[in-house]
């Protein structure tokens, strides 16, 4: 795994030097450059902002968007919300696990995508919907599956 | 002179039915007539932002006169553009058709007629990013008479007389609110905007954000002035992307336009505004673990009082509007606390926008005068029930709310009627269920959601609900017990009595109202069981 260089990450911890409350803005940014926050990662920002490490961790433990572990290239997540699972998003959620050969929570072997289910999207009137990365796919089947995660 | 504007919606739903093609055509045609100098033709997209009727799709509006076109096809874009756009000629024959008439005007077709929107009024209409076209639609016009005409006090009047109450699900008077946190001592306060919308089956306060962020920005900066706040804060979801980048771009340019930052309109009132972004905790919607969250701790909710209006956001006092309440605020102060309360019941004035979704032949955003019947909801506006199956319940206020039989189909939705069958309007979460949907499966997946959302504070709601759920699988498993109905509902009760918060307090409410209302269906499941051991 690559070497991270923590003082790369310097310019997210003076873009929030004046703000209150920004533990969660920081690990936000942290987590989109480099894609998980691990505990070196951790370790420097309690250093950086003054926060005891066993905070830190406790944040990133609660909130469900932050990962110690490395992601995928593409993130899909899977909308469980009610329209989603009423119209059937288990059938996409077992076809998406048959064509990536992964379970919920894991990351392809080629490192191409990391499956998560989600909460609701709030695009219900599409249901059922997978989002990839930003992307909102909608109107789903499970036969549709392939066409679209090869466009990735 | 300004150009004419031919809306056409550029939806999933419509994209995926040719609207594209559509689009083509009409650019096409108008080139060829040389019309270009008159018309605009502009596509409405965002993935919820669409204009509604999506089953009528591809649709194309005449903005001028309104006109409604659905269901169209390229080859008759020329004679719209020929006749329509040429001749001012409405063509009949691809006129929509309902009930046997022809409808002309967008306003009259089904979906939209029974609506009244307030809360919606420029979703999908305007252009978000273009801070010009909110204000050309009277934006920013309310602060402005707010800063000119009115002291705090009176503001808080006018928003008490309007009765509006919080849309986010409690219905909390929004005008009390405001006055206790402007009576609150302290120099400093907040204004929070909630924007976590967390209960799975809603998207309106999306819709909101991404269609028209800046009648928020201009509510909460009235609201800022009514209590005495000069700092403002948007919560918003991770989920929502799109509605996080509009809402950045919509406070940049009301930064630029000088409707933030010092000195609003020339007055001695200045206030600030700031996205923050939730991280994927369904309890940040409830306001002490929102204010946690905003100050960088783990979302965990805590005790009330003190209230967040004595001490709230760093122990000042703050007030917390959910997203579809400030939507309403702007034409409150417009058009006056009078007309708004003339909308509605008695006890809940104004509108209330569902998310409409599930089982029916129309899904979407359906905002509707307080007190409209559910059969108006699903069979008028929404179309029925989609493959024509009969209609079995609905499920209002997710999971903190309950199912609907179909013996309330002429319930009136208001916050009193809809609490005495055993639910809640919520945040106006509607999911339709048809026929062939298991009650029984439903209350487990509600259930599945708020154990896995608990923030395990309080033991009733950590272990309460996974004991829950247990019995609740074991029962769908085949290996439900007579007495498993009975525990069910103690557990219920229990938790519901002994939590701290919203969420503990009404995570047994899926499961309650479907052994009220469906009992038949756990016996049924119980009995099975019963039978083959």
């Amino acid at each position: 795994m690559a070497v991270i260089k923590l003082s790369a990450l310097d310019h997210i911890f003076e873009k929030y030097e004046e703000k209150k409350g920004n533990l969660i803005p920081v690990l936000h940014d942290i987590q989109e450059e480099i894609g998980y926050l691990p505990v070196e990662v951790q370790r420097y920002a309690s250093k950086k902002l003054g926060v005891a490490m066993s905070k830190i961790y406790g944040v990133i433990s609660f909130y469900s968007f932050f990962t110690t572990e490395p992601k995928g290239e593409h993130t899909i997540g899977v909308c469980m919300g009610t329209a989603c699972y009423v119209k059937g998003a288990e059938d996409i959620l077992n076809r998406l696990k048959e064509e990536l050969e992964i379970e919920t929570g894991q990351t392809t072997a080629d490192n191409k995508f990391t499956m998560t289910v989600t909460r609701c999207l709030g695009t219900c009137s599409m249901a059922p919907v997978i989002m990839i990365d930003e992307q909102v796919h909608g109107n789903l089947t499970a036969a549709k599956i392939p066409e679209v995660i090869n466009k990735y | 002179m300004a150009k004419k504007e031919i809306l056409i919606c550029a939806g999933t739903a419509c994209l995926s039915a040719g609207a594209e093609e559509i689009k083509d055509r009409f650019e096409e045609e108008i080139k060829k007539l040389n019309l270009t100098e008159d018309y605009e033709i502009k596509t409405v997209i965002s993935n919820t932002g669409c204009i509604g009727p999506c089953s009528l799709g591809p649709i194309a509006i005449i903005k001028d006169d309104s006109t409604f076109y659905g269901h169209l096809k390229t080859e008759n874009v020329e004679r719209i553009v020929r006749e329509h756009l040429l001749q001012g000629k409405i063509v009949e024959d691809l006129l929509t058709e309902e009930n046997g008439e022809k409808i002309e005007d967008f306003k009259e077709i089904r979906f939209m007629k029974k609506q009244k929107r307030i809360a919606l009024r420029n979703t999908g209409i305007i252009d978000p990013n273009k801070i010009e076209e909110y204000i050309e639609r009277d934006g920013y016009q309310a602060l402005k008479s707010v800063l000119n005409n009115l002291t705090p006090l009176e503001v808080i009047e006018e928003i008490k007389n309007s009765g509006l109450r919080g849309r986010g699900g409690a219905g909390f008077p929004t005008g009390m609110k405001w006055s206790f946190a402007h009576q609150a001592e302290g120099e400093q306060k907040y204004i929070i905007c909630n924007a976590d919308e967390g209960d799975p089956g809603a998207f309106m306060d999306r819709s909101i954000l991404e269609g028209d962020p800046h009648s928020i920005i201009e509510a909460m900066i009235i609201a800022g002035y009514a209590i005495g706040a000069e700092q403002g804060y948007v919560y918003v979801r991770a989920e929502y992307p799109l509605a996080v980048k509009n809402l950045k771009i919509a406070i940049r340019a009301a930064e630029n336009n000088g409707y933030l930052g010092s000195n609003i309109y020339g007055s001695d009132f200045s206030f600030n505004l700031e996205v923050r972004v939730g991280a994927g905790a369904f309890v940040c919607g409830e306001e002490t673990a929102l204010i946690a969250s905003i100050e960088g701790k783990r979302g965990q909710p805590s005790t009330k009082p003190p209230y967040p209006a004595n001490s709230g956001l760093w122990g000042k006092p703050t007030v917390i509007n959910n997203v579809e309440t400030l939507a309403n605020i702007v034409p409150i102060i417009n058009q006056g606390s009078d007309w708004f309360s003339s909308i509605g019941t008695e006890k809940s004035k104004g509108t209330k926008v569902f998310a409409v979704a599930g089982d029916v032949k129309n899904t979407g955003l359906v905002e509707v005068p307080m007190g409209t019947t559910l059969r108006e909801i699903i069979f008028d506006i929404a179309g029925g029930i989609a493959e024509d199956k009969g209609f079995k319940a609905a499920q209002i206020g997710g999971p903190s709310g309950g199912t609907i039989p179909k013996e309330y189909l002429d319930l009136q939705i208001d916050y009193e009627s809809v609490k005495k069958v055993g639910a809640i309007v919520g945040s106006g979460g509607l999911v339709i269920m048809d026929e062939d949907n298991s009650m029984v499966d439903v209350a487990r997946f509600f259930l599945e959601f708020t154990e896995d959302e608990s923030c395990g504070k309080c033991t009733p709601c950590r272990v309460g609900t996974k004991r829950m759920l247990d019995i609740l699988e074991k029962i769908l498993e085949g290996k439900g017990r007579r007495q498993d109905l009975d525990k069910l509902e103690k557990l219920g009760n229990t938790i519901k009595e002994t939590s701290l918060c919203g969420l503990g307090q009404t995570a047994p409410n899926p499961v309650l109202s479907t052994l009220k209302y469906f009992r038949e269906e756990y016996e049924t499941l119980i009995k099975q069981a019963e039978e083959v051991n």
